[in-house]
């Protein structure tokens, strides 16, 4: 028997954190501004407090020393939890979790592990020019022997993240930061149809105990019968304020976890459908949609009715003042169903 | 199978008893600050090397501190610089113009015009002394909180101010967030939102300067907290394997956001990092306009002269929060600003020139008067060129531009899309 309470997806992650911290002493968050100021987005707030100075630890400012030190940590029997303060500053670190984080396992014959677990904040929508608002999940699915996570709710976020620091894997786990005080539809005068703050949304209670949301299942967010939409983190929402707006009986799956990819629920929903639309806020060229339409296609095409269409971001930096003409946007979305119907 | 301890492998019921050093800060809200490990030697007691030397024969630089100006204002010692009072008087308005510009910004910032600001406050004489000590020709890596550099090169501060609100007259076409400004007629580098980057790029610069048989040479800022980047040690190590005619900066102004320099000094000087790269080191009283343009002169005469580069700390302390998204009340005291022992840079600079002769606080007042009017019309003639909000803007078409020098057929089929 467990209470849930209201939450945002900063304090389900927060939670998280604390039930996982409390049961675990081998577990501790590291990162830069996570200590005494509790990061900041607030994620780990009052975890110095609750847990100390050692548990909730301040790190300087080097992301491929913070990871490199993570490894080392988790080879040592400790379970660290690291922030990225935000996603776009994680390429100091790329070596250290793609040679080395990411294939330890597999290069000491099974002998090594770093059960590692990388937060990081992603995605626009907050004025935050190129170097705070980036998706770089398609460079992290495209590496051997990490799991990449991107929750769109707090429920998901607090069961998912449970789930990756107690996986004994390396996991990257990406938090919308648009989505983390409440949902967000997309920019302008469209469609708004579910609630305006976590605590109107049925996802925003959230247990205040522990449990955990399987890596690698995806969530149905809609069910329909003529066209099948995937997406994840923040555009999961655009996605279905968008189906709402056009009325078309489609179907919405929330990924939740990209690697191991869920393709045993896309493949029924699509085999059923015949059609696909795939949204991502990141860059199109080589981003993950690219990784689903094979997917999708390997696995449906004798069902296919349409060509599989791509909602993504622009092959451009993202640009501080064209934020919302960047972002997918509802009517993007709805041009895209649109068109994979003008197929029989 | 591994020696990894699970959670699930013993239940959770191990405790451990943590024997890690995590280092303090100098005060934390409710706290009385504390800044007596700072060892401040009195104005003109340090000696100045000369150019030709190694890295050995600054160690007392290195870990001691360059000033100038005593607590009364008066000038002393070997590292005196020879400026006019009519440069100091310069330096004074520059100084006082940045902190003109950062009120006037941060407080739009505060109404909605700007999504995001970061200030220069405490820490003016840094930027303006050192872009006064080198030539127009040496080019410039700077942070964002160097914007005193601007000034100094004659930026125009519309222009400034239309970065910062991405309208149709930002010369970086809307596409980078406030402050992170690219000058390039004023050897000024595009600044990059990532911490430490363009340090080791410096380096670079100043190697193609030093092949080309030329004789400008490259600065180059980091703060105290990203001096932790590996960047940092590769810049110190390609500088002076090269000899690269390069002056590396460390602004120490105590604070990365709300984690203590004490994170990143690793219980020593910043300055004395450079010894292992056999880099002469020297840390300055960042507050004290004289002793830091000295310290660049100084640098700069030795990277001219082929003798290499020179790490240069400056000791300072920032005032305000690290940018409009931080709240520094609550991981500092509140009070610790008042409690630090170097001072306000631009009131040191003015009891000099008031102790000179050339210069009065009547002077001051109407200095201060006529910067807060002259930021006020030029924040008014930029919001004339467009606004965040509401624009005008550039064409957002222009986003698909300069991605590459010539844009490819899948950019311009996304720009079709984009224009529908």
């Amino acid at each position: 028997m467990t209470t849930t309470a209201t939450m945002t997806m900063v304090q389900a992650i927060n939670s998280a954190l604390d039930c996982t911290m409390g049961s675990d002493p081998s577990v501790l968050v590291m990162g830069q501004d996570v200590g005494y100021f509790g990061g900041v987005f607030r994620c780990t707030e009052g975890l110095y407090s609750k847990y100390g100075a050692h548990r909730a630890l301040d790190t300087p400012i080097a992301e491929g020393g913070i990871v490199a030190t993570a490894i080392g940590m988790g080879v040592n029997g400790l379970r660290p939890v690291v922030e990225m303060q935000f996603a776009d500053y994680i390429y100091p670190a790329i070596d250290q979790i793609i040679s080395e984080l990411a294939r330890l396992r597999h290069r000491s014959g099974g002998e090594y592990f770093a059960p590692v677990t990388i937060r990081a904040p992603c995605g626009g929508g907050i004025r935050g020019g190129q170097t705070h608002s980036q998706s770089p999940e398609g460079i992290f699915t495209h590496v051997c022997g990490l799991k990449t996570v991107m929750p769109s709710n707090p429920y998901d976020a607090k069961g998912l993240l449970i789930s990756a620091i107690e996986d004994d894997d390396p996991v990257m786990f990406f938090e919308p930061k648009r989505i983390y005080n409440g949902p967000f539809y997309g920019h302008g005068s469209g469609n708004t149809p579910g609630a305006s703050s976590w605590a109107g949304h049925a996802a925003g209670q959230v247990p205040e105990g522990h449990y955990r949301i399987p890596l690698g299942k995806a969530a149905t967010v809609r069910e329909g019968q003529k066209v099948t939409v995937l997406a994840y983190g923040t555009m999961v929402h655009v996605a279905e304020a968008a189906i709402s707006a056009c009325g078309v009986d489609a179907e919405l799956i929330d990924l939740r976890t990209l690697l191991p990819l869920d393709i045993e629920a896309i493949a029924a929903s699509v085999n059923k459908t015949g059609r696909c639309v795939i949204i991502h806020e990141a860059t199109r060229t080589s981003g993950y949609g690219a990784e689903l339409m094979s997917e999708v296609q390997e696995s449906c095409f004798w069902n296919l009715r349409a060509p599989i269409e791509r909602v993504t971001g622009w092959d451009t930096p993202y640009p501080h003042a064209f934020e919302w003409e960047y972002f997918p946007s509802q009517q993007r979305i709805i041009d895209a169903i649109a068109r994979t119907l003008t197929f029989d | 199978m591994t020696s990894s301890k699970s959670a699930a492998a013993d239940g959770g019921n191990t405790t451990y008893t943590s024997k890690l050093h995590v280092p303090s800060a100098s005060s934390r809200p409710g706290e009385i600050p504390d800044f007596s490990d700072l060892q401040l030697p009195a104005a003109g007691l340090t000696r100045k090397p000369d150019h030709d030397c190694d890295a050995a024969q600054t160690q007392d630089l290195a870990t001691g501190l360059v000033r100038v100006l005593n607590d009364e204002g008066q000038a002393e010692g070997a590292w005196q610089p020879e400026l006019s009072a009519e440069q100091l008087v310069q330096g004074l308005r520059h100084m006082a113009h940045v902190r003109a510009y950062d009120d006037r910004m941060f407080r739009m910032q505060r109404q909605g015009q700007l999504s995001f600001y970061m200030k220069a406050t405490g820490e003016e004489a840094v930027a303006v002394a050192q872009a006064m000590a080198l030539s127009t020709d040496d080019m410039l890596f700077p942070t964002y909180r160097q914007q005193g550099l601007l000034f100094v090169r004659g930026r125009s501060v519309v222009d400034m101010m239309c970065h910062c609100i991405s309208n149709a007259r930002d010369n970086c076409k809307g596409r980078q967030m406030p402050v992170f400004y690219s000058w390039k007629e004023g050897n000024f580098f595009s600044i990059s939102g990532n911490l430490s980057t363009q340090y080791s790029q410096a380096v670079g610069w100043a190697m193609a300067s030093a092949y080309k048989g030329e004789d400008h040479i490259a600065s180059a800022w980091v703060g105290d907290g990203s001096t932790a980047e590996s960047d940092v040690h590769n810049a110190m190590l390609f500088a002076s394997t090269y000899r690269a005619p390069v002056i590396l900066n460390v602004v120490n102004n105590q604070w990365a956001i709300s984690t203590p320099q004490s994170f990143a000094a690793a219980g020593t000087t910043f300055a004395a990092r450079g010894s292992g790269y056999n880099i002469p080191g020297i840390r300055v009283d960042g507050n004290d306009f004289l002793a830091v343009h000295a310290v660049t002169q100084w640098a700069a005469e030795r990277a001219r002269r082929g003798l290499g580069p020179t790490l240069i700390e400056h000791l300072t302390y920032r005032v305000a929060g690290h940018s409009t998204s931080d709240n520094p009340d609550a991981y500092r005291s509140e009070t610790e600003s008042d409690a630090w022992p170097l001072g306000d840079p631009i009131e040191r600079l003015k009891q000099h020139l008031i102790d000179l002769g050339a210069w009065s606080e009547e002077q001051q007042t109407t200095l201060e008067r006529e910067l807060k009017e002259s930021v006020t019309s030029d924040w008014k003639e930029a919001l004339s060129y467009g606004s965040l909000e509401d624009g005008p803007h550039w064409p957002v078409s222009t986003m698909f531009e300069d991605v590459f020098k010539h844009m490819p057929a899948y950019l311009r089929r996304q720009r079709q899309q984009l224009e529908g």
